[in-house]
């Protein structure tokens, strides 16, 4: 019995993607990677058996190392962190270079042993296959490994108890709900309402912008915690209340003064206020109360 | 081609498994080196079996399909549970009896 011509063409198309994956693995920097390698080398694997008359085994293989054993990997890898890395200290000297030694010698001994070793004409599975292959497997693992089986099962719920019991983690405090925390933060007197967005009434409306108040000015905690901490906030000058200054150019220039000094003095007094708290409603308050912004002017403003 | 070809493919890929355990440092990665050798044998069991015509290498095969997948269930637990009393999943810091 020889290998057909389709066997042929298979092993030799999967068995170079098999080493390929498998170096991968060896030597990918991200443990994410590593783990794509092993499922391509345990799905070409299924192929492997299926075309060497197994294909029980290979639907088995699917489904227990690529759909759950590598699946659960990969939980672990996101439960670890993604971005753990090798570190590049050697604890043991000289561990590399004979890992590397190792390895090496493994490899020869193994493929030097398999591939001189005379082996009996190969049989094939064509008779013991005749019942179907499942069948034929079933009747050996039912017949004369049943006790094997039956050990196999109890290790299979110890080892989910093992997992279980080596991933539990006592409580140590009070479980704080919801309400808790809403009574502490009122008792605490910090903020209630929501932060305002980013780039609110701003000329941008992208992350780093802050939010300009009623009088232009910006807002800081608008701004994510993250970016001003990297003091990547956009510079607050850029994005003031630009509309408003023109409007307030507006304004001045109906009244006869066009220059820029009076447009920043016009400008500095809204600033220098004292924001408005909260204002009862229908009192106008703040800067629009004292520059009187005539409501044509401000139009043909927003139109021009 | 001869079955032959299987074995040395399986004895490769076994090395570079025993290669990721000997070199890497990522506990999950050196695992995953582990899962290697595992299938590189379960190769070699599928590839004897169809040689001498008898269906108990594979029946062996899925043997150790099921006790891989229950030592990979116990084996990630120990990695997670040392990685939260640690901060660390390098085998390299796992030295609490030293000193």
């Amino acid at each position: 019995m020889t290998p057909s011509t389709a066997e042929t063409v298979l092993f030799w198309v999967l068995a170079p993607v098999m080493v390929l994956a498998a170096s991968g693995l060896l030597l990918t920097r991200k443990a994410v990677h590593a783990a794509l390698c092993v499922i391509t080398v345990m799905i070409s694997l299924a192929f492997l058996y299926v075309a060497q008359e197994a294909p029980f085994l290979g639907v088995v293989q699917v489904v227990v190392y690529t759909g759950a054993v590598m699946m659960l990997f990969l939980f672990v890898l996101m439960l670890v962190g993604v971005d753990a890395s090798d570190s590049l200290v050697e604890t043991l000297r000289g561990q590399r270079w004979v890992g590397w030694l190792g390895a090496l010698g493994l490899g020869v001994v193994l493929v030097g042993v398999v591939g001189r070793a005379t082996y009996p004409s190969a049989v094939g599975l064509a008779e013991a296959n005749a019942p179907g292959n499942p069948t034929g497997v079933a009747r050996i693992i039912f017949g004369q490994h049943v006790f094997g089986l039956e050990v196999v099962g109890a290790l299979l719920v110890t080892a989910a108890l093992g997992a279980l019991v080596l991933t539990h983690r006592q409580r140590l405090t009070r479980v704080v709900k919801q309400p808790e925390r809403a009574a502490a933060r009122v008792a605490a007197g910090a903020r209630l309402t929501p932060l305002p967005a980013p780039g609110v009434y701003a000329r941008h409306n992208a992350m780093d912008v802050p939010a300009l108040d009623p009088a232009g000015n910006p807002i800081d905690e608008s701004v994510p915690r993250v970016l001003r901490i990297r003091g990547q906030e956009a510079g607050t000058a850029e994005y003031r209340a630009d509309t408003y200054r023109r409007a307030v150019t507006a304004v001045l220039a109906e009244r006869g003064a066009v220059g820029d000094g009076e447009v920043d003095a016009a400008l500095g007094a809204v600033a220098d206020e004292p924001r408005p708290a909260a204002a009862p409603p229908g009192t106008t308050t703040g800067p629009t109360a004292d520059i009187d912004l005539g409501g044509g002017s401000t139009r043909t403003e927003t139109e021009r | 081609m001869t079955l032959t070809n299987y074995l040395v493919l399986s004895g490769i890929l076994f090395s570079i498994g025993a290669a990721t355990v000997l070199l890497r440092r990522n506990a999950i990665i050196v695992f995953m080196g582990v899962e290697l050798m595992l299938n590189a044998t379960n190769l070699a069991l599928v590839t004897f079996s169809r040689l001498h015509g008898d269906l108990t290498g594979q029946v062996m095969a899925f043997f150790v399909m099921v006790v891989a997948a229950a030592e990979v269930v116990v084996g990630l637990a120990i990695i997670v549970s040392i990685f939260r009393t640690r901060k660390s999943a390098s085998v390299d810091d796992i030295n609490l009896l030293k000193s």
